[in-house]
């Protein structure tokens, strides 16, 4: 009989957590915050079909980096259970609390049962009927969860990032505000974005009954002019 | 109600209808079964293709038998932005169908992250009869008819359908329900194909005046109560309900003519 050969349980974990780590800081950053009239989705991402943001539900949008074909896997998943919560009892029974519990719980069991970990790190947001009630969930690759109301920055080097945003960050901001506020913190004082390699998405509360619209073109332009 | 992961070979697809028969939500539609007796109906719709839209217009009474059990009951309502379905036929199942139908296409367009073409959404329609088509043949049946604006030309387009799924495309107008054929036979005499909004919205208001007439499952503009037919029009800015103000208006100046026509 062979013996296994031995891992420790701390050994096995952080190498879990450096690998996914590793994916996640491969990848292009992202950042969400709250303005004025909402929630502002925003990212480095030159692809017009591959898309980090996205609407869950009527007043709930996603946004993921890392490995693509899992984060969006998940964000489909969101849909399906946002839609069939809606469809069961109501719409105004679907919140995001409950969405980012499942996610937390779906990211753990991958991180700690699977051979590989989900290498994706995920944004939850949710807009009330007034800015007190706007929220940011914040998932992480082993199922961490932290909420905020003000701005969460994921992806590759979120940590600068961060920073960036911290420095000029204050609370209900315009959206023009915003837009310039997250661009330059992801672009970095050297260099600047144009709209092609953007992707900025809202949840606004002068959207209507469906809060999610996508700021492209022309629009985006002159918000970063 | 946990995640819904699906494996590869297992996963739905952007189909909401899919997705609950997978989570076991529903059991096919076909195995609901009623008696139509004390079933509520609704009844009389009208759509007419105008000058860059479709304007879709139906009244508000429903019936069971022979009582009037809803005076303000809608059957008009917007499928998601750019189209909009009317429902005839038994109540219950047609609201249902609507319900599920909006959700369908806005699940879809959430999770393609574009909406489904205009022939696709009469399609997912036609395809959810087809499920209803067991219950249709004990009584419960619905005929819907689905108007939707088409950006590639410009223009508004309509379908009518029958209780087995069979999918009609119509180029000026369709009227459906219990008052169709008057309806219809109103609007017959006086669409063409340059109508423009105004007209169009007069002549659906008349058509469902006069099928109210002569049926008595259509309830006709009530004056008394301020209860006025659902009109909806849907153009480049999408699906949007014309004002019961607005309609109120019209209506009476319908109603003068009549008067002076010396009421026959």
């Amino acid at each position: 009989m062979t013996m296994p050969m031995y891992v420790s349980p701390e050994q096995l974990m952080k190498d879990r957590a450096d690998y996914a780590r590793k994916g996640i800081s491969r990848g292009r950053a992202a950042v969400a915050c709250t303005y004025s009239e909402g929630v502002l989705l925003c990212a480095e991402n030159p692809s017009k079909t591959l898309r980090k943001a996205g609407e869950i539900y009527d007043k709930i949008g996603f946004m993921g980096v890392g490995k693509y074909s899992e984060f969006d896997q998940l964000r489909i998943a969101g849909i399906r259970h946002a839609d069939l919560k809606g469809y069961s009892f109501s719409r105004d029974d679907v919140d995001a609390r409950w969405l980012a519990n499942q996610y937390a719980q779906i990211l753990g069991q991958y991180f700690t049962h699977e051979m590989k970990p989900l290498e994706v790190e995920m944004i939850v947001a949710e807009i009330g009927d007034s800015a007190e009630e706007d929220q940011l969930f914040h998932l992480l690759y082993d199922g961490t969860v932290m909420d905020t109301s003000s701005f969460v920055v994921i992806g590759g080097e979120a940590e600068l990032i961060k920073d960036r945003v911290q420095e000029n960050w204050k609370s209900g901001s315009s959206l023009k505000e915003s837009i310039k506020l997250t661009t330059k913190a992801l672009s970095g004082p050297d260099k600047s974005f144009s709209s092609d390699e953007l992707e900025v998405a809202l949840l606004s509360r002068g959207n209507g009954r469906r809060a999610f619209s996508r700021i492209e073109g022309e629009e985006l332009n002159e918000l970063l002019a | 109600m946990t995640l819904p992961i699906f494996t590869p070979p297992e996963d739905p697809g952007p189909s909401f209808f899919s997705l609950l028969q997978k989570v076991g939500i529903i059991e096919k539609i076909s195995e609901k079964i009623g008696n139509n007796a004390s079933v509520t109906h609704g009844t009389t719709i009208v759509a007419i293709r105008y000058k860059g839209g479709v304007l879709m217009a139906g009244d508000r009474r429903a019936t069971s038998g022979h009582l009037i059990s809803h005076r303000t009951m809608e059957k008009v309502f917007p499928a998601d932005a750019f189209s909009g379905v009317g429902i005839s036929g038994a109540a219950g199942p047609a609201m249902e169908m609507v319900r599920l139908f909006q959700l369908q296409l806005e699940h879809y367009e959430k999770v393609e992250g574009s909406p489904l073409s205009l022939e696709g959404k009469a399609n997912q329609l036609s395809l959810m009869l087809k499920g209803n088509f067991p219950a249709a043949m004990q009584g419960l049946g619905v005929i819907p008819i689905f108007a939707g604006y088409e950006e590639k030309t410009d223009e508004g387009r309509l379908f009518q359908f029958d209780i087995t799924g069979g999918r009609y495309e119509e180029k000026d107008f369709v009227a459906t329900g219990s008052g169709s054929l008057h309806a219809s036979t109103v609007v017959k005499l006086r669409h063409s194909s340059s109508v423009e909004l105004s007209e169009a919205i007069d002549i659906a208001l008349e058509a469902l005046l006069e099928a109210s007439e002569e049926d008595s499952a259509t309830g006709g503009p009530d004056l008394l109560r301020g209860i006025f037919p659902v009109v909806a029009k849907i153009d480049s800015n999408g699906f949007e309900r014309i004002s019961d103000v607005e309609l109120e208006g019209r209506t009476e100046t319908i109603v003068q003519k009549i008067l002076q026509r010396g009421n026959s």
